[in-house]
This record gives structure tokens, sequence and C-alpha cells, in this order.
């Protein structure tokens, strides 16, 4: 083993450099193997989670597809660019579905994915993730409380302003002892999206052209590429 | 390889080195994905499968290697395995992929999977050191299973809960209500309860270890504590 040493770190580093050619080729064909069907789980999973919020006799359209780039906005307390999905039935709008984050939970975060039907009622409102404390403020979510379907229905031309608050602050939502700022937080995002929803309504239901998909709706331009904000974290 | 030495390995990997009781490494899973008994049995299958799989990878060409490089081509190898895994998980099993998250990227970290490719892989041949990587992924699978037990019965009042992530909706009904109305224990499911669960089975571990060494020695003599936790190593 006298070589040179030069020569010694090239061959190692050669050898290096197989072995990283080597992993990269089995991690394209692995990737290019499993893309269309990670595509569908992922599709699958998304309208599994819009049907629940959007009832089947809502749309006939490929909600999936049917697709809307939202620019950030402090009313959906997003910081990304999300997508809403838009419900039609016969070509008429009658849903759309949004994310929303509610910034202030106790844990951090909430996100929210809720559908708000053309005349401004929520058709439905779910949790996507969160970080509340379990068995304590985790009863937004659907399996273990029934509390987020008390906003099915709820508009604001039923609710004004001060109605869309916990009991406890005087409003119209029930609320667990113990757990208020949880409930407080999904409230307040709820409402907030529904502002959204009636300020920009038009372009919400703007027609489905094949639009160009990073279609900002308002403010400045935030250019993702697709898939950005889909990702459940 | 002959039986004795299949034996030895099995025994090695699943009981008198486990990963999770004895050799105390690949805790940061452990502990958090240990909540439920499928989660912690799917995490630890991923690893069995990811540990063998690097064993049978490093084995042939652990010749090929130069020593200097030898940990970044076993890195290197182990990441392009859990990649792969998790592209797989992704496509197949999304669900328990959501729920698993960030853990299966983490298998790469979990210094287990490195120890057994530089501690055994490295040095014997293929089949052996596939069976090590699996039956070492099998202890640690035991103990996320048997903690994962634990920590749902007394947390939630359940056994296999989100089975249906797992095997398809067929499953739904497999979960076991073990507790009937049961409100929940909020401290087995948070962290802590991993660490007290763990906590009691090393504890029994030991006490099994022990009372085996007694009887060895014929019931007598004063008890000195066989090697419970192993103090070299505290990985993440």
């Amino acid at each position: 083993m006298s070589a040179s040493p030069i020569k010694e770190s090239l061959l190692t580093a050669l050898n290096l450099l197989i072995f990283a050619l080597i992993g990269t080729a089995v991690l394209a064909s692995t990737f290019f193997l499993t893309r269309d069907r990670i595509r569908q789980s992922v599709e699958g999973e998304k309208l599994k989670l819009i049907s629940q919020i959007v009832p089947p006799a809502l749309f006939d359209n490929d909600i999936i597809k049917d697709t809307l780039h939202i620019a950030p906005d402090p009313l959906l307390g997003n910081t990304d660019v999300t997508i809403a999905y838009r419900a039609r039935l016969h070509g008429e709008p009658s849903a759309v579905v949004l994310e929303a984050v509610a910034p202030d939970g106790y844990g951090g975060k909430i996100n929210l994915i809720l559908s708000i039907r053309a005349n401004g009622e929520v058709a439905g409102v779910r949790v996507v993730s969160h970080k509340e404390t379990p068995g304590l403020g985790d009863y937004i979510e659907l399996p273990k409380s029934p509390w987020i379907k008390g906003f099915d229905g709820k508009s604001n031309a039923e609710y004004k302003e001060s109605d869309w608050k916990v009991k406890k602050d005087g409003g119209q939502f029930e609320y667990m002892a113990g757990a208020t700022i949880t409930p407080r937080a999904v409230v307040k995002a709820v409402h907030k999206a529904l502002l959204y929803f009636e300020k920009n309504r038009d372009k919400l239901f703007a027609a489905s052209t094949p639009t160009p998909l990073n279609l900002p709706l308002s403010g400045e331009g935030q250019r993702k590429p697709e898939g950005v904000g889909e990702g459940k974290k | 390889m002959n039986i004795q030495q299949f034996k030895d390995i099995l025994h090695n990997g699943v009981w008198k080195q486990n990963t999770g009781v004895v050799q105390l490494l690949g805790m940061c899973p452990l502990l958090a994905v240990s909540s439920t008994v499928v989660n912690g049995v799917s995490l630890g299958l991923a690893t069995s499968f990811v540990m063998a799989m690097s064993g049978a990878a490093v084995s042939p060409i652990r010749q090929l290697v130069p020593n200097e490089i030898r940990i970044p081509v076993f890195i290197l190898i182990i990441a392009v395995l859990v990649t792969v895994v998790q592209y797989f998980m992704n496509a197949y099993m999304y669900g328990l992929y959501v729920v698993l998250g960030i853990f299966i990227p983490l298998i790469v970290t979990n210094c287990i999977v490195l120890a057994r490719v530089e501690a055994f892989a490295s040095k014997n041949s293929m089949l052996p050191a596939a069976l090590d990587g699996f039956a070492m992924g099998l202890g640690l699978t035991c103990v996320l299973a048997v903690l994962g037990g634990m920590r749902e019965i007394i947390g939630k009042g359940t056994l296999l809960s989100g089975i249906d992530l797992a095997l398809g909706d067929a499953a739904k009904d497999w979960v076991i209500h073990v507790i009937p109305d049961y409100k929940g224990f909020l401290l087995a499911v948070l962290p802590p309860g991993a660490f007290i669960g763990l906590g009691l089975l090393i504890a029994g571990k030991n006490w099994l270890n022990l009372r085996a060494e007694r009887k060895a020695r014929g019931d007598s003599a004063t008890v000195v504590p066989v090697d419970g936790g192993c103090a070299i190593s505290h990985g993440g």
C-alpha cells in the first residue's frame, strides 16, 4: 500500500462517488416507481377529507382538480400559498373549501380546513393538525367530540360579530371548562375565514378556466410550485 | 451459518442485547411513537426492515470500502434504504405514513442501525449480517409493542387503535376496547408516560436476568447486578 497519497485519496473519493451514484440511482428509480401511487394516496386522502365537509350532493365536478391558489391573507392566517377547492353543481358554484390557520391555539397553530356554501353558510369545519393538549384541548377533533360540528350551517347573516365567541366570552359557541383558549382560537379563525369569503367571493368562484396554477388572489404574487401548501404537518 | 449461530444471533438481538431495554439505543423513536401498539410496531418493523437490508447491503461490500470512508458509505446506504421505505409507505400506507411522519426519515439517525452495521455487518458475511439486523430490529419492535400496549391501555383504554391505518379499512373492527367508557389517563399518552413505562420495562428485564442468574448459582450468594443499561451509549 505504498501508492502515492494523492492517488490513494483520489481512489477513495472515487469510491465514495460511485456509492453516491448507485444510491442516487436507487432513489430515483424508487421515486418514479411510487410517484403516481403517492399522488393517488394524497389525492384520495384529500377527497376523503373534503367529502366530510362538503356534502356529496353539493357537487358533481372534479373538485380535486377545480382549484385556485390562495395568497397568504391575514384573514385566513396562512403564511404560505394554499389551495382552495371549488364545488360546483351543474356548473353553478355551490361551495368552496378553504384552508385556514388559527394562530393562537394553546399549543401553537391549529390548521383547519373548512367549506363555505355559496350562500355564506359554513358547510363543515375540520381540524387538520394541531398541538393542543391531548385529552384536554383536543375535543376540536371530530373523533374525540362532535364540537366542531357546531359550526355547520352558521353564517355571518345569522350571527353578528359579538356572537362569534365562546359562551364564556358572551358568544354563541360551546366550550369545555378548562380548555377555552383552543375553541376561542378556532371560533375566531372560522369567523375570519367567513369574512375572507365574503370579501373575495367573486374571485373565489371565478370560472374554472384552465388557470395558470400560480394565480394569486390578492396582494403581490407569491410564486410557488404546485404542491406547496398542501402538505399536512 | 449453522443452527447454533442462527440461534445466538437471534437470542442476542431480541433478548440479550435488546436495543430498547439493554443497549438503550434509539431512544428518540422509542419514546416518541410508543403511544399505541400500532404506531410502535409499525415503526419497529420499518426499522427492522432497514436494519436487515442495510446489514445485507453492507456485508458484501465491506472489502470494497476503504476504511476511512466506511462511515459515510454506511450512512449513505442506510439513508437510501430508509428513503425507499419512506416512499413505499407514502404510496401504500398513507394513513400510517402521516401518523409516523418525521420518525420514518429519522430511522437514518437511529444510532442502533449504524451501530450494528459497523459492529457486525462490516465483519460478517451477508446472511448473518442480515439476520443480526433483523433480530436487533425485532428486539426493538417487541419493546415498542409492549411499551405501546402499556401506554395505550392505560392512556386510552384500547388496544390496536389505528390498525386501519396500517391494514386498511377492513381492520377497523379489530380495535379492542379493553376498558369500556375509559376517560383516558393523560400521563401515559404524553412523553413522561413513555419514560416511566420504559423504566418499568428495564427494571422488569433486569429482574428476570437476576432471577435467572440466581437460579444458575443455586439460590445463593449476594446478587451482583448484571449489565442492565449499557453505560457506553445514549443515542438518539
